[in-house]
Protein backbone atom coordinates (compact mmCIF):
# COMPACT_ATOMS: atom_id res chain seq x y z
CA UNK A 1 0.00 0.00 0.00
CA UNK A 2 1.62 2.91 -1.18
CA UNK A 3 1.38 6.17 0.70
CA UNK A 4 -1.36 7.96 -1.49
CA UNK A 5 -3.52 5.37 -0.68
CA UNK A 6 -3.67 5.62 3.26
CA UNK A 7 -4.41 9.53 2.62
CA UNK A 8 -7.01 8.47 0.70
CA UNK A 9 -8.04 6.05 2.92
CA UNK A 10 -7.70 8.22 5.73
CA UNK A 11 -9.27 11.20 4.24
CA UNK A 12 -12.83 9.49 3.54
CA UNK A 13 -13.17 8.05 6.85
CA UNK A 14 -12.17 11.96 8.03
CA UNK A 15 -15.74 12.34 5.75
CA UNK A 16 -17.57 9.81 7.26
CA UNK A 17 -17.20 11.03 10.35
CA UNK A 18 -17.67 14.74 9.80
CA UNK A 19 -20.81 13.71 7.90
CA UNK A 20 -21.67 11.46 10.91
CA UNK A 21 -21.00 14.91 13.23
CA UNK A 22 -22.97 17.22 10.62
CA UNK A 23 -26.21 14.99 11.09
CA UNK A 24 -25.87 14.60 14.87
CA UNK A 25 -25.21 18.15 15.17
CA UNK A 26 -28.29 19.01 12.80
CA UNK A 27 -30.76 16.65 14.92
CA UNK A 28 -28.92 18.90 18.22
CA UNK A 29 -29.73 21.82 16.70
CA UNK A 30 -33.33 21.11 15.87
CA UNK A 31 -33.95 19.73 19.40
CA UNK A 32 -32.59 22.88 20.15
CA UNK A 33 -35.07 25.33 18.48
CA UNK A 34 -37.59 23.29 17.72
CA UNK A 35 -39.84 25.78 19.51
CA UNK A 36 -39.17 28.23 16.84
CA UNK A 37 -41.98 27.47 14.70
CA UNK A 38 -41.34 27.87 11.05
CA UNK A 39 -43.70 30.08 9.10
CA UNK A 40 -44.98 29.86 5.69
CA UNK A 41 -42.71 31.61 2.87
CA UNK A 42 -43.79 35.05 2.16
CA UNK A 43 -45.17 35.75 5.38
CA UNK A 44 -42.24 37.20 8.43
CA UNK A 45 -42.16 35.75 11.46
CA UNK A 46 -42.31 38.36 13.72
CA UNK A 47 -44.89 38.06 16.62
CA UNK A 48 -43.59 40.19 19.00
CA UNK A 49 -43.92 43.32 16.85
CA UNK A 50 -45.79 45.15 19.24
CA UNK A 51 -42.59 44.64 22.10
CA UNK A 52 -40.37 45.06 18.97
CA UNK A 53 -41.35 48.32 18.08
CA UNK A 54 -41.57 49.79 21.45
CA UNK A 55 -37.56 48.57 21.73
CA UNK A 56 -36.27 49.77 18.41
CA UNK A 57 -37.66 53.21 19.43
CA UNK A 58 -35.58 52.80 22.29
CA UNK A 59 -32.35 51.84 20.45
CA UNK A 60 -32.86 54.62 18.02
CA UNK A 61 -33.31 57.46 20.98
CA UNK A 62 -30.38 56.30 22.88
CA UNK A 63 -28.53 56.46 19.12
CA UNK A 64 -29.52 59.81 18.15
CA UNK A 65 -29.18 61.21 22.09
CA UNK A 66 -25.53 59.40 22.84
CA UNK A 67 -24.12 57.01 20.54
CA UNK A 68 -24.23 58.69 16.64
CA UNK A 69 -22.95 62.09 18.73
CA UNK A 70 -20.26 60.16 20.16
CA UNK A 71 -19.17 58.35 16.99
CA UNK A 72 -19.35 61.92 15.31
CA UNK A 73 -17.04 62.96 17.95
CA UNK A 74 -14.73 60.10 17.40
CA UNK A 75 -14.70 60.37 13.79
CA UNK A 76 -13.73 64.01 13.63
CA UNK A 77 -11.22 63.87 16.29
CA UNK A 78 -9.09 61.09 14.64
CA UNK A 79 -7.57 60.99 11.40
CA UNK A 80 -8.61 58.32 8.85
CA UNK A 81 -5.81 55.49 9.32
CA UNK A 82 -5.76 55.61 13.21
CA UNK A 83 -9.49 54.77 12.45
CA UNK A 84 -8.49 52.27 10.20
CA UNK A 85 -6.02 51.00 12.69
CA UNK A 86 -8.62 50.49 15.33
CA UNK A 87 -11.08 48.58 13.16
CA UNK A 88 -8.34 46.23 11.73
CA UNK A 89 -7.00 45.82 15.15
CA UNK A 90 -10.61 44.53 16.35
CA UNK A 91 -11.70 42.64 12.98
CA UNK A 92 -7.75 40.76 14.20
CA UNK A 93 -9.47 39.56 17.74
CA UNK A 94 -12.37 38.48 16.50
CA UNK A 95 -10.26 36.03 13.47
CA UNK A 96 -10.11 33.05 15.65
CA UNK A 97 -13.60 33.30 16.84
CA UNK A 98 -14.49 33.26 13.18
CA UNK A 99 -12.38 30.11 12.11
CA UNK A 100 -13.78 28.31 15.32
CA UNK A 101 -17.02 28.95 13.27
CA UNK A 102 -15.96 28.31 10.01
CA UNK A 103 -14.24 24.69 11.86
CA UNK A 104 -17.82 24.07 12.89
CA UNK A 105 -19.23 24.63 9.55
CA UNK A 106 -16.68 22.06 8.28
CA UNK A 107 -15.56 24.93 5.57
CA UNK A 108 -11.98 23.63 5.99
CA UNK A 109 -10.40 26.09 3.24
CA UNK A 110 -12.03 29.59 5.43
CA UNK A 111 -11.03 27.96 8.73
CA UNK A 112 -7.13 27.64 7.28
CA UNK A 113 -7.13 30.94 5.67
CA UNK A 114 -8.86 32.90 8.70
CA UNK A 115 -5.97 31.05 11.02
CA UNK A 116 -3.39 32.50 8.43
CA UNK A 117 -4.92 35.67 8.33
CA UNK A 118 -4.94 35.57 12.34
CA UNK A 119 -0.89 34.65 12.25
CA UNK A 120 -0.33 36.90 9.23
CA UNK A 121 -1.70 40.10 11.03
CA UNK A 122 -0.67 39.66 14.28
CA UNK A 123 2.62 39.43 13.96
CA UNK A 124 3.46 41.20 10.79
CA UNK A 125 0.53 43.66 11.18
CA UNK A 126 1.94 44.47 14.17
CA UNK A 127 -0.68 42.73 16.24
CA UNK A 128 -3.85 43.30 13.94
CA UNK A 129 -3.27 46.89 13.50
CA UNK A 130 -2.58 46.75 9.89
CA UNK A 131 -4.38 43.76 7.30
CA UNK A 132 -1.22 43.07 5.79
CA UNK A 133 -3.12 38.97 5.00
CA UNK A 134 -6.09 41.00 3.03
CA UNK A 135 -3.22 43.10 1.08
CA UNK A 136 -2.19 39.90 0.19
CA UNK A 137 -5.51 38.94 -1.47
CA UNK A 138 -6.31 36.46 1.28
CA UNK A 139 -10.11 38.15 1.95
CA UNK A 140 -11.92 38.16 5.36
CA UNK A 141 -14.52 35.85 6.50
CA UNK A 142 -17.90 36.60 8.17
CA UNK A 143 -18.94 33.90 10.38
CA UNK A 144 -20.29 33.50 13.82
CA UNK A 145 -22.23 31.21 16.19
CA UNK A 146 -25.45 31.82 14.92
CA UNK A 147 -24.68 30.91 11.51
CA UNK A 148 -22.83 27.56 12.45
CA UNK A 149 -26.80 27.24 14.13
CA UNK A 150 -28.11 27.97 10.96
CA UNK A 151 -25.71 25.88 9.12
CA UNK A 152 -26.58 22.99 11.01
CA UNK A 153 -30.00 23.54 9.97
CA UNK A 154 -31.80 25.70 12.60
CA UNK A 155 -33.76 28.17 11.46
CA UNK A 156 -34.27 31.76 12.60
CA UNK A 157 -37.35 31.97 14.41
CA UNK A 158 -39.14 35.01 15.11
CA UNK A 159 -37.26 38.25 15.17
CA UNK A 160 -36.59 39.88 18.04
CA UNK A 161 -34.75 43.65 18.89
CA UNK A 162 -32.73 43.80 22.01
CA UNK A 163 -31.90 46.85 23.85
CA UNK A 164 -28.42 48.00 23.25
CA UNK A 165 -27.98 45.23 21.27
CA UNK A 166 -30.73 45.63 18.74
CA UNK A 167 -32.02 43.72 15.94
CA UNK A 168 -32.02 39.65 16.27
CA UNK A 169 -33.36 36.48 15.63
CA UNK A 170 -34.27 33.79 18.47
CA UNK A 171 -31.38 31.54 16.62
CA UNK A 172 -28.92 34.92 16.76
CA UNK A 173 -30.03 35.46 20.11
CA UNK A 174 -28.15 32.07 21.06
CA UNK A 175 -25.25 32.87 18.60
CA UNK A 176 -25.11 36.09 20.24
CA UNK A 177 -24.78 34.37 23.44
CA UNK A 178 -21.61 32.35 22.62
CA UNK A 179 -20.19 35.20 20.64
CA UNK A 180 -19.80 36.76 23.89
CA UNK A 181 -17.95 33.88 25.18
CA UNK A 182 -15.76 33.86 22.03
CA UNK A 183 -14.71 37.48 22.27
CA UNK A 184 -11.49 37.61 23.41
CA UNK A 185 -12.13 40.93 24.96
CA UNK A 186 -14.67 39.24 27.61
CA UNK A 187 -12.43 36.15 28.22
CA UNK A 188 -8.99 36.88 28.52
CA UNK A 189 -8.42 37.15 32.18
CA UNK A 190 -4.87 38.92 31.17
CA UNK A 191 -7.70 41.98 30.12
CA UNK A 192 -7.95 44.77 33.10
CA UNK A 193 -11.52 45.92 33.79
CA UNK A 194 -10.94 49.40 32.51
CA UNK A 195 -8.42 48.56 29.60
CA UNK A 196 -12.24 45.78 28.53
CA UNK A 197 -14.20 48.87 29.03
CA UNK A 198 -11.86 51.37 27.11
CA UNK A 199 -11.64 48.65 24.11
CA UNK A 200 -15.25 47.66 23.87
CA UNK A 201 -16.51 51.60 24.02
CA UNK A 202 -13.68 51.99 21.24
CA UNK A 203 -15.21 49.09 19.01
CA UNK A 204 -18.58 50.71 19.62
CA UNK A 205 -17.61 54.01 18.40
CA UNK A 206 -15.52 52.66 15.38
CA UNK A 207 -18.59 50.50 14.20
CA UNK A 208 -21.13 53.55 14.71
CA UNK A 209 -18.94 55.81 12.62
CA UNK A 210 -18.53 53.47 9.94
CA UNK A 211 -22.09 53.88 9.02
CA UNK A 212 -22.27 57.34 9.43
CA UNK A 213 -21.70 57.79 5.88
CA UNK A 214 -24.62 56.27 5.12
CA UNK A 215 -26.07 59.27 6.94
CA UNK A 216 -30.09 59.45 6.81
CA UNK A 217 -30.23 56.94 4.37
CA UNK A 218 -32.70 55.18 6.08
CA UNK A 219 -34.88 57.76 6.63
CA UNK A 220 -34.57 58.25 2.54
CA UNK A 221 -35.11 54.53 1.51
CA UNK A 222 -37.63 53.47 4.13
CA UNK A 223 -41.75 53.89 4.05
CA UNK A 224 -41.32 52.54 7.43
CA UNK A 225 -38.20 52.44 9.24
CA UNK A 226 -38.85 49.46 11.67
CA UNK A 227 -39.98 47.21 9.16
CA UNK A 228 -37.03 47.89 6.41
CA UNK A 229 -34.61 47.14 9.55
CA UNK A 230 -36.14 44.02 9.91
CA UNK A 231 -37.00 42.60 6.51
CA UNK A 232 -32.77 43.77 5.41
CA UNK A 233 -31.95 42.10 8.57
CA UNK A 234 -33.72 38.82 8.18
CA UNK A 235 -32.49 38.59 4.47
CA UNK A 236 -28.88 39.89 5.39
CA UNK A 237 -28.79 37.11 8.00
CA UNK A 238 -30.47 34.21 5.62
CA UNK A 239 -27.47 35.09 2.97
CA UNK A 240 -24.20 34.84 5.32
CA UNK A 241 -25.92 31.48 6.63
CA UNK A 242 -25.59 30.30 3.08
CA UNK A 243 -22.07 32.65 2.14
CA UNK A 244 -24.47 34.27 -0.53
CA UNK A 245 -25.38 31.45 -2.39
CA UNK A 246 -28.90 30.83 -0.49
CA UNK A 247 -31.29 29.09 -2.32
CA UNK A 248 -33.02 31.21 -4.73
CA UNK A 249 -36.84 31.78 -3.21
CA UNK A 250 -39.44 31.81 -6.16
CA UNK A 251 -39.17 35.07 -7.33
CA UNK A 252 -42.35 37.30 -6.49
CA UNK A 253 -42.40 37.87 -10.27
CA UNK A 254 -45.51 40.23 -11.98
CA UNK A 255 -48.76 38.74 -10.16
CA UNK A 256 -50.08 39.41 -13.90
CA UNK A 257 -48.27 36.32 -15.19
CA UNK A 258 -47.95 33.97 -12.22
CA UNK A 259 -48.10 30.68 -15.18
CA UNK A 260 -44.65 30.12 -15.12
CA UNK A 261 -42.62 30.42 -11.62
CA UNK A 262 -40.47 27.42 -12.70
CA UNK A 263 -38.42 29.14 -14.87
CA UNK A 264 -37.18 31.87 -12.67
CA UNK A 265 -35.70 28.54 -10.93
CA UNK A 266 -33.79 27.41 -13.52
CA UNK A 267 -30.47 29.43 -12.58
CA UNK A 268 -31.02 28.31 -8.99
CA UNK A 269 -27.84 27.81 -6.55
CA UNK A 270 -28.06 24.65 -4.59
CA UNK A 271 -30.04 24.35 -1.78
CA UNK A 272 -27.64 22.79 0.58
CA UNK A 273 -25.26 24.80 2.17
CA UNK A 274 -22.48 22.62 2.59
CA UNK A 275 -18.72 23.65 1.09
CA UNK B 1 -18.09 -3.69 -26.96
CA UNK B 2 -15.28 -1.61 -28.23
CA UNK B 3 -16.68 -1.13 -31.87
CA UNK B 4 -20.36 0.39 -30.13
CA UNK B 5 -18.04 2.65 -28.54
CA UNK B 6 -16.35 3.71 -31.65
CA UNK B 7 -19.77 4.10 -33.23
CA UNK B 8 -21.30 6.37 -31.03
CA UNK B 9 -18.55 8.64 -31.44
CA UNK B 10 -19.27 10.38 -34.39
CA UNK B 11 -22.76 11.02 -33.12
CA UNK B 12 -21.27 12.74 -30.11
CA UNK B 13 -19.16 14.81 -32.21
CA UNK B 14 -21.86 15.75 -34.42
CA UNK B 15 -24.07 17.03 -30.92
CA UNK B 16 -21.05 18.76 -29.44
CA UNK B 17 -20.10 20.56 -32.57
CA UNK B 18 -24.27 21.44 -32.50
CA UNK B 19 -23.88 22.78 -28.89
CA UNK B 20 -21.07 24.66 -30.12
CA UNK B 21 -22.10 26.42 -33.14
CA UNK B 22 -25.43 27.12 -31.17
CA UNK B 23 -23.82 28.73 -28.22
CA UNK B 24 -21.41 31.18 -30.46
CA UNK B 25 -24.79 32.11 -32.81
CA UNK B 26 -26.61 32.84 -29.62
CA UNK B 27 -23.76 35.04 -28.34
CA UNK B 28 -23.35 36.76 -31.95
CA UNK B 29 -26.79 37.79 -31.87
CA UNK B 30 -27.31 39.15 -28.60
CA UNK B 31 -25.34 40.38 -25.77
CA UNK B 32 -25.28 37.87 -22.66
CA UNK B 33 -26.35 39.20 -19.35
CA UNK B 34 -23.53 39.00 -17.60
CA UNK B 35 -21.83 40.90 -20.15
CA UNK B 36 -24.54 43.46 -20.15
CA UNK B 37 -24.14 43.81 -16.52
CA UNK B 38 -20.63 44.43 -16.99
CA UNK B 39 -20.74 46.75 -19.52
CA UNK B 40 -23.14 49.13 -18.05
CA UNK B 41 -21.35 48.45 -14.52
CA UNK B 42 -17.81 49.69 -16.28
CA UNK B 43 -19.87 52.44 -17.97
CA UNK B 44 -21.28 53.91 -15.03
CA UNK B 45 -18.23 53.84 -12.43
CA UNK B 46 -15.99 55.32 -15.84
CA UNK B 47 -18.22 58.02 -16.05
CA UNK B 48 -17.97 58.82 -12.36
CA UNK B 49 -14.10 58.70 -12.19
CA UNK B 50 -13.91 61.43 -14.56
CA UNK B 51 -16.57 63.68 -13.63
CA UNK B 52 -15.66 66.21 -10.84
CA UNK B 53 -19.26 67.53 -10.63
CA UNK B 54 -20.21 64.07 -9.28
CA UNK B 55 -17.40 63.38 -7.26
CA UNK B 56 -18.28 66.76 -5.85
CA UNK B 57 -22.11 65.84 -4.88
CA UNK B 58 -23.91 67.06 -8.11
CA UNK B 59 -27.23 65.00 -7.72
CA UNK B 60 -28.68 66.15 -10.44
CA UNK B 61 -26.11 65.31 -12.98
CA UNK B 62 -25.72 61.34 -11.05
CA UNK B 63 -29.50 61.37 -11.36
CA UNK B 64 -29.16 62.17 -15.06
CA UNK B 65 -26.48 59.61 -14.91
CA UNK B 66 -28.45 56.59 -13.44
CA UNK B 67 -31.49 57.87 -16.43
CA UNK B 68 -29.23 57.86 -19.37
CA UNK B 69 -27.22 54.58 -18.40
CA UNK B 70 -28.88 52.13 -15.84
CA UNK B 71 -32.75 52.80 -16.20
CA UNK B 72 -32.83 52.11 -20.14
CA UNK B 73 -31.85 48.05 -18.84
CA UNK B 74 -34.54 48.17 -16.08
CA UNK B 75 -37.81 46.99 -16.09
CA UNK B 76 -40.09 49.23 -13.58
CA UNK B 77 -43.22 47.60 -14.38
CA UNK B 78 -42.25 44.41 -13.22
CA UNK B 79 -40.07 45.52 -9.97
CA UNK B 80 -43.00 47.91 -8.67
CA UNK B 81 -45.96 44.91 -9.71
CA UNK B 82 -43.44 42.70 -7.67
CA UNK B 83 -43.21 45.12 -5.27
CA UNK B 84 -46.62 46.25 -4.38
CA UNK B 85 -47.75 42.47 -4.37
CA UNK B 86 -51.68 41.05 -4.62
CA UNK B 87 -52.74 44.88 -5.00
CA UNK B 88 -50.94 45.25 -7.96
CA UNK B 89 -53.88 43.45 -9.90
CA UNK B 90 -56.77 45.91 -8.02
CA UNK B 91 -54.79 49.11 -9.34
CA UNK B 92 -56.09 50.91 -12.05
CA UNK B 93 -54.11 51.59 -14.99
CA UNK B 94 -53.70 55.22 -14.10
CA UNK B 95 -52.67 54.17 -10.36
CA UNK B 96 -49.95 51.81 -11.91
CA UNK B 97 -48.18 54.33 -13.87
CA UNK B 98 -48.38 56.75 -10.72
CA UNK B 99 -47.05 53.47 -8.51
CA UNK B 100 -44.61 53.04 -11.17
CA UNK B 101 -43.45 56.72 -11.15
CA UNK B 102 -43.04 57.49 -7.94
CA UNK B 103 -40.86 54.06 -6.96
CA UNK B 104 -38.89 54.67 -9.70
CA UNK B 105 -37.70 58.61 -8.40
CA UNK B 106 -36.94 56.82 -4.71
CA UNK B 107 -35.16 54.26 -6.71
CA UNK B 108 -33.14 56.20 -8.74
CA UNK B 109 -32.23 58.58 -6.04
CA UNK B 110 -31.14 56.09 -3.52
CA UNK B 111 -28.96 54.60 -6.21
CA UNK B 112 -27.61 57.89 -7.47
CA UNK B 113 -26.79 58.77 -3.47
CA UNK B 114 -24.60 55.50 -3.23
CA UNK B 115 -22.60 56.40 -6.13
CA UNK B 116 -21.27 59.53 -4.89
CA UNK B 117 -20.02 57.47 -2.66
CA UNK B 118 -18.01 55.55 -5.26
CA UNK B 119 -13.71 56.42 -5.44
CA UNK B 120 -11.74 54.00 -6.47
CA UNK B 121 -13.64 50.70 -6.73
CA UNK B 122 -14.23 48.47 -9.52
CA UNK B 123 -16.98 45.60 -10.16
CA UNK B 124 -15.89 42.02 -11.11
CA UNK B 125 -18.24 39.54 -12.43
CA UNK B 126 -18.37 36.13 -11.06
CA UNK B 127 -18.82 33.40 -13.69
CA UNK B 128 -22.15 32.75 -14.35
CA UNK B 129 -24.15 29.36 -14.39
CA UNK B 130 -27.30 29.50 -17.00
CA UNK B 131 -28.33 27.62 -20.14
CA UNK B 132 -28.08 29.31 -23.05
CA UNK B 133 -31.84 29.33 -23.59
CA UNK B 134 -32.85 30.82 -19.74
CA UNK B 135 -35.36 33.06 -20.36
CA UNK B 136 -34.28 34.44 -16.10
CA UNK B 137 -30.57 34.53 -14.91
CA UNK B 138 -28.93 35.68 -11.79
CA UNK B 139 -25.33 38.06 -12.20
CA UNK B 140 -23.13 37.95 -9.43
CA UNK B 141 -20.75 40.42 -9.36
CA UNK B 142 -18.78 42.01 -6.17
CA UNK B 143 -17.73 45.49 -5.96
CA UNK B 144 -14.27 45.54 -4.70
CA UNK B 145 -12.81 48.80 -3.12
CA UNK B 146 -11.33 49.58 0.25
CA UNK B 147 -12.36 46.89 3.24
CA UNK B 148 -14.73 43.93 2.66
CA UNK B 149 -15.80 43.30 -1.11
CA UNK B 150 -19.78 43.64 -1.38
CA UNK B 151 -22.09 41.06 -3.16
CA UNK B 152 -24.05 43.19 -5.72
CA UNK B 153 -26.39 40.41 -7.68
CA UNK B 154 -29.26 41.20 -10.65
CA UNK B 155 -32.38 39.53 -11.76
CA UNK B 156 -32.21 40.09 -15.26
CA UNK B 157 -35.12 38.59 -17.86
CA UNK B 158 -34.53 38.10 -21.60
CA UNK B 159 -37.77 40.53 -22.97
CA UNK B 160 -38.86 40.33 -26.63
CA UNK B 161 -39.95 43.36 -28.97
CA UNK B 162 -39.22 46.44 -28.93
CA UNK B 163 -35.89 47.45 -27.20
CA UNK B 164 -35.16 43.41 -26.96
CA UNK B 165 -32.93 41.96 -24.64
CA UNK B 166 -32.15 41.42 -21.00
CA UNK B 167 -34.00 43.72 -18.40
CA UNK B 168 -32.80 43.69 -14.71
CA UNK B 169 -36.19 43.20 -12.69
CA UNK B 170 -34.81 42.82 -9.19
CA UNK B 171 -31.12 43.01 -7.23
CA UNK B 172 -29.53 42.31 -4.28
CA UNK B 173 -26.92 44.07 -2.19
CA UNK B 174 -25.23 42.00 0.21
CA UNK B 175 -27.88 39.59 -0.29
CA UNK B 176 -30.60 41.86 0.50
CA UNK B 177 -33.04 42.49 -2.70
CA UNK B 178 -34.53 45.07 -3.37
CA UNK B 179 -38.26 43.99 -4.08
CA UNK B 180 -38.62 41.68 -0.51
CA UNK B 181 -37.44 44.63 1.60
CA UNK B 182 -40.25 46.86 -0.26
CA UNK B 183 -43.01 44.42 -0.16
CA UNK B 184 -43.89 43.96 3.45
CA UNK B 185 -44.00 48.07 3.74
CA UNK B 186 -46.06 48.24 0.95
CA UNK B 187 -48.43 45.75 1.71
CA UNK B 188 -49.00 47.41 4.94
CA UNK B 189 -50.06 50.37 3.49
CA UNK B 190 -52.05 48.88 1.12
CA UNK B 191 -53.82 47.09 4.23
CA UNK B 192 -54.15 50.10 6.34
CA UNK B 193 -54.70 53.27 3.18
CA UNK B 194 -55.39 51.18 0.40
CA UNK B 195 -53.31 51.58 -3.21
CA UNK B 196 -53.64 55.42 -3.06
CA UNK B 197 -52.40 55.65 0.37
CA UNK B 198 -49.36 53.94 -0.67
CA UNK B 199 -49.15 56.54 -3.53
CA UNK B 200 -49.25 59.14 -1.40
CA UNK B 201 -46.59 57.98 1.04
CA UNK B 202 -44.61 57.69 -1.89
CA UNK B 203 -44.68 60.90 -3.06
CA UNK B 204 -44.64 62.56 0.23
CA UNK B 205 -41.01 60.14 0.91
CA UNK B 206 -39.99 61.62 -3.17
CA UNK B 207 -40.96 65.58 -1.97
CA UNK B 208 -39.06 65.42 1.30
CA UNK B 209 -36.02 64.29 -0.05
CA UNK B 210 -35.91 66.25 -3.03
CA UNK B 211 -35.63 69.04 -0.36
CA UNK B 212 -32.82 67.63 1.68
CA UNK B 213 -30.50 67.71 -1.27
Amino acid sequence: MSLTWVLIKLKLAIFRIAKNARIALTIFAFGLLSACATVPAGQVNDPLEPYNRVMYGFNDGLDILLIKPAATVYKTVLPGFVRQAFGNFFANLGEPWVAVNAALQFKGAAMLETVMRFGVNTFFGFGGVIDVAGGMGIERRNEDFGQTLGYWGAGPGPYVVWPFFGPSTFRDTFGLGADFLGDPLNRDPNVLTTERDTLSIIRLLDFRANLLKAGNLLDEVALDRYTFTRDVYLQRRQSLVFDGNEPAEPDPSSPESESAPAASRANETRAEPSK
Amino acid sequence: MKRRLFAQWPGALVLVMGFAGAHSAWAQTEESPDALVKRISTEVLDTIKSDRGIQAGDMAKVIALVENKIIPHVNFERMTASSVGPGWRQATPEQRKRLQEEFKTLLVRTYAGALTQVTDQVIVVKPMRAAPDDKEVIARTEVKGRGDPIQLDYRLEKTAGQGAGWKIYNFNVLGVWMVETYKSQFVAEINAKGIDGLITSLTERNKSNARKS
